[in-house]
């Protein structure tokens, strides 16, 4: 349940972030001023917590229910009390499951399934790892090919071979109407503020709110099947393509779009001759995230009976076997490792084909001709011979490395496990527990007070109104008492996200080197099934609050520490000399030099952050976190919860919202 | 241009010179053997057979042999599907599922489907009895044999305490699928423990198993029959005991769970249809220590549900015959 939420401009610009109207407040009075006022607001909240303690706090048992929650269960029974004879249904919502079922059925006949009359489908494993190398290259670069078949032969060789491609013909069905959607939206929400407005709140919903609530609704609608996997992934994977390519076309410099106006071209023109051609490199990075999140997806389709590598990990973890999931877990990382490189180099090629003046650009025609025989003879072979077809092997290399991770991971449960403990306890009687009781036991207006309080002097007057919103709304929906124990988790687990995104974050962004050896094990814990590492964090952690917390923060570190190192390499080089010849030390030169001039960096940082921790949150929920997250899987799974369950998604949400818009905020003062 | 052109040709010949060798090792071609196309299959008057994979091992095992006799007794197409319950329930309308072989207790489920769309059918009992409960690791109840009656629980609550439970004891609940009372049970029996909410089997699992290793103190919530019981053979805490209508009032429950008797499904059109397969769905039936052998062989031996199910019907041939007559 990897929920990845990613609304990061593409890195390396974190400054532009969304051009809102806002004025930056200037006077030096009130930037000193801030800490004292926030110092103030706590100071009065824990006064009045001893007096109030225990009041008002609006809770609510793990079985009882609210008016809102019956609600959403009366309207779901009746939606599928009434399905076969509903108009809606007949003739819309099955057109489209058709369309899309069609199209999965397609796709995977061609790379996964045995299709019409033969027990194998039409291109086996040499004809697609012959295609992915082929198109590789072409959109890319000899480099990122070669890691392809690399990575392609590798799948087969850990013995998943038809589960592999399962996924990859779910994820190519996915994103290809994702961005049959999304290309169009973000080019319409790039074009017009109005559009714009409307759209985001609608993408912060799609990627916030927990699948696990709207899967079941979904097959209700969509059946049972590839096309209800297909619109589950579509509904958490359009969104980053949609903003980034909005944002795209918002940074085409003004200058270029108005020297195209003077010469005469239609609006039209404009757009297909000057933005999009401006904006593609950035577009093709949204289409790379859009891969990522589907990419996020598998293991939750496959409890809606979604074929490929997330039922072998769906199906290992039933009986523990943590080695058979986590190989299955490594095909889906090298999976994306692969796709992710490629189309970074794709989106890359023109500027690096110009810069370099390679000799053999001349033969690039001639050679990809060259390559489009080869493959098709590949293609042809992999169709028609049986060696071709199938991969051969047993699979030898997956159960090693099953049977390596198997020993690691009791190894590490034997010997750590009492190190663990200790840092669990000191952590969770520590920081932990009387945090959350400040917020589950002080009456829910006086928290409410004090989220607004601190929206207004972080993020200016209109954070604090969409801040009072948020919590209006999260009251209404009844789970006031479990999303402050959820925020709670969520702002220790945000701390800890943090500290390490700062460490690392300065590491890797001082030095190359430590860049390339740790970024592939960033992109692998951030695509790496959460399932997988949950089981050894049961044993070293057991069913806690803070096992959930150490899930998220390995869910959510590494987009802080990648967002940070950015930060800190982009502070100018000169400054850096400026500040060593001035005598500085290194220590200095972190704290004094890299760190406050990345403070845009760093605010963005806690922005995803503390999103990434959020869409943890369900993740939590099936570890020992209780609250929202246990809420949600509990209405997944027993039907009379389902109103709470979606109240509970609904609270996710929300908090979601009024994080990200009080950061936001914050940040444009920072960078401002 | 002619030297463009020369290039082309050049690179033309040497793919197709590299073809010709690649094709030229051939071997077997694809659909050739005919024992590829799964003779089996489709070949009786069963047809299609849909059914649901709910997710958990002894489901599992309950699936592999009905699926194995359906489809090598039967000649039916079988499709699995792995749903959770709710979703594999909701399949009854939709025409996508046709059977659920393991249904624990689950009143909710049967009063929305089966009286109320009137899209599903009982098809009898498993032969499977269901246990729910609270559970102690066995090294416990070893140490202490007086804990496995519930009044001596307030004597151990101390021993329980964890981070989690706010200095009560912990009663680890919680796998989502299923209803507890525990809550209720701790108050009306006015124990000094708090629930805390696991969230999963895998949880539960993965705490009682540390605690037996590391002889720590976990009492939870458990249910029987699991394949874990077989690894560690976890004892059952007894609770005031269970009588008809105890458990009427959910706020007011101060006795133990009943002895679920988990019965089988079938959508309301699967069982007008005459399938072979709906007989032998009706049939099915077992005892927990076959379940518990089957489940073995998956969770523990890590055989593959087909053959986990080839070995024990080879074994029980009389059982089987019992089904298909």
């Amino acid at each position: 349940m990897t929920v990845v939420v990613e609304k990061t401009e593409p890195p390396g610009k974190p400054e532009a972030t969304r051009p809102g109207p806002e004025p930056a407040p200037a006077g030096e009075a009130r930037r000193i001023g801030r800490p004292l006022v926030i110092g103030a607001i706590l100071v009065v909240w824990l006064v009045l917590f001893v007096v109030l303690r225990g009041r008002q706090t609006l809770a609510l048992a793990a079985a009882d229910l609210t008016d809102l929650h019956r609600w959403f269960n009366d309207v779901n029974d009746s939606i599928g009390a009434n399905r076969n004879s509903n108009p809606l249904f007949l003739y819309f919502f099955n057109e489209i499951r058709l369309v899309i079922d069609h199209l999965v059925t397609f796709v995977q006949e061609l790379i996964s399934q045995p299709s019409a009359g033969r027990p194998l489908p039409q291109i086996g494993w040499l004809g697609v790892v012959g295609i992915a190398g082929y198109v590789s290259w072409a959109f890319g670069n000899w480099r990122v090919a070669l890691l392809a078949v690399a990575g392609f032969t590798f799948l087969g060789l850990q013995g998943l071979w038809q589960e592999s491609m399962d996924t990859l013909a779910l994820t190519v069905s996915a994103v290809l109407v994702a961005l049959l959607f999304a290309i169009p939206l973000g080019v319409w929400a790039g074009l017009s503020d109005r559009v714009n407005r409307v759209v985001t709140p609608l993408l912060d919903f799609m990627q916030t709110m927990p699948t696990f609530v709207y899967l079941a609704p979904l097959t209700l609608f969509f059946l049972i099947g590839g096309a209800s996997a297909t619109i589950a992934t579509v509904i958490y994977a359009a969104p980053p393509a949609i903003r980034i390519t909005a944002h795209a076309i918002r940074t085409v410099p003004e200058t270029t779009v108005e020297a195209a106006d003077s010469l005469g071209a239609t609006r039209r023109q404009a757009l297909l001759k000057v933005l999009l051609p401006m904006s593609k490199r950035t577009v093709v990075m949204g289409v790379n995230q859009t891969i990522m999140a589907a990419l996020a997806m598998v293991t939750i389709a496959a409890l809606i009976d979604a074929p490929g590598l997330g039922k072998t990990v769906v199906q290992a973890l039933q009986s523990l076997d943590v080695g058979t999931a986590f190989n299955a877990g490594l095909s889906i990382v090298v999976m994306a490792i692969v796709l992710d490189r490629v189309t970074t180099a794709a989106s890359t090629r023109e500027e690096e084909a110009r810069r370099s003046k390679n000799r053999f650009l001349a033969w690039r025609r001639p050679l990809l001709g060259a390559g489009a025989v080869l493959t098709a003879v590949l293609v042809f072979m992999s169709h028609t011979y049986v060696w071709a077809a199938e991969f051969p092997g047993e699979g030898g290399l997956g159960s090693s490395i099953a049977g390596a991770a198997d020993t690691s991971t009791t190894w590490v449960q034997d010997n750590l496990s009492g190190v663990t403990n200790t840092v669990r306890d000191l952590i969770t009687n520590g920081l932990l527990n009387p945090f959350q009781s400040l917020l589950t036991d002080s009456p829910w207006w006086l928290v409410g007070a004090v989220l607004v309080a601190l929206g207004v002097v972080l993020g200016g007057r209109r954070a604090g109104i969409t801040t009072a919103v948020c919590v209006g709304l999260l009251v209404a929906t009844g789970m006031w008492s479990d999303s402050m124990t959820t925020l709670a988790s969520t702002v220790v687990a945000t701390i800890l996200v943090m500290l390490l995104g700062i460490g690392f974050g300065v590491w890797m962004g001082r030095s190359r080197l430590v860049d390339r050896v740790l970024r592939p094990s960033l992109d692998a814990a951030q695509v790496m099934p959460p399932f997988v590492y949950l089981v050894p964090f049961l044993a070293l952690f057991g069913a806690t609050r803070f096992t959930a917390i150490v899930a998220a923060i390995v869910y959510a570190a590494p987009v802080a520490i990648k967002i940070i190192a950015d930060g800190v390499r982009n502070v100018p080089e000169t400054t850096v000399e400026a500040a060593t010849s001035a005598g500085c030390n290194t220590w200095q030169i972190i704290t004094k030099v890299q760190l406050p001039m990345a403070r845009g960096a760093l605010t963005l940082a806690t922005n995803q952050g503390l999103i990434y921790v959020l869409s943890m949150v369900v993740v939590g929920g099936l570890v020992g976190a209780g609250a929202l997250g246990y809420d949600v899987v509990a209405g997944f799974s027993q039907g009379q919860l389902f109103g709470k369950g979606l109240a509970a998604g609904l609270a996710i949400v929300l908090l979601g919202v009024m994080f990200d818009r009080i950061t936001q905020a914050a940040a444009r003062r920072a960078g401002a | 241009m002619a030297r463009q052109a020369r290039r082309w040709r050049a690179g033309a010949a040497g793919a197709a010179v590299l073809g010709l060798t690649l094709t030229a090792c051939g071997g077997a071609k694809v659909g050739s053997s005919s024992s590829d196309a799964g003779g089996s299959s489709g070949s009786g008057k069963c047809g299609a057979f849909n059914l649901a994979v709910n997710p958990w091992v002894g489901y599992e095992a309950d699936a592999a042999v009905v699926a194995y006799v359906a489809q090598h007794d039967l000649g039916c197409t079988v499709t699995k599907k792995d749903l959770k319950e709710e979703i594999a329930w909701q399949g009854f309308g939709t025409g996508e599922v046709d059977a659920v072989l393991e249904n624990w207790g689950h009143d909710d489920l049967k009063k929305k489907y089966i009286d109320g769309q009137k899209t599903a059918v009982p098809a009898g009992s498993t032969g499977n009895k269901g246990i729910i409960g609270w559970y102690v690791p066995p090294w416990l109840a070893k140490a202490h044999p007086d804990i496995t009656d519930w009044k001596s629980l307030n004597k151990y609550a101390a021993e329980f305490k964890t981070s989690e439970s706010g200095g009560k004891g912990q009663l680890l609940d919680g796998d989502p699928s299923y209803v507890t009372n525990d809550e209720a049970l701790v108050k009306n029996l006015k124990l000094g423990f708090k629930v805390v909410y696991a969230g999963s089997e895998t949880a539960l699992i993965q705490a009682y198993r540390k605690a037996e290793k590391n002889k720590e103190w976990v009492i939870g919530y458990f249910y029987e029959p699991q394949w874990f019981l077989s690894e560690v053979p976890l004892v059952k805490v007894n609770l005031p005991p269970y009588k008809a209508g105890c458990d009427a009032d959910a706020e007011k429950v101060a006795c133990d769970y009943p002895v679920y008797d988990l019965d089988k499904i079938v959508s309301a059109k699967f069982a007008k249809s005459g399938s072979p397969a709906y007989d032998l769905v009706k049939n099915f039936n077992w005892t927990n220590d076959d379940q518990n052998t089957v489940a073995k062989y998956i969770a523990v031996d890590k055989m593959t549900p087909e053959a986990a199910a080839k070995k024990w019907v080879d074994a029980n041939r009389a059982k089987v015959d019992a089904w298909v007559k």
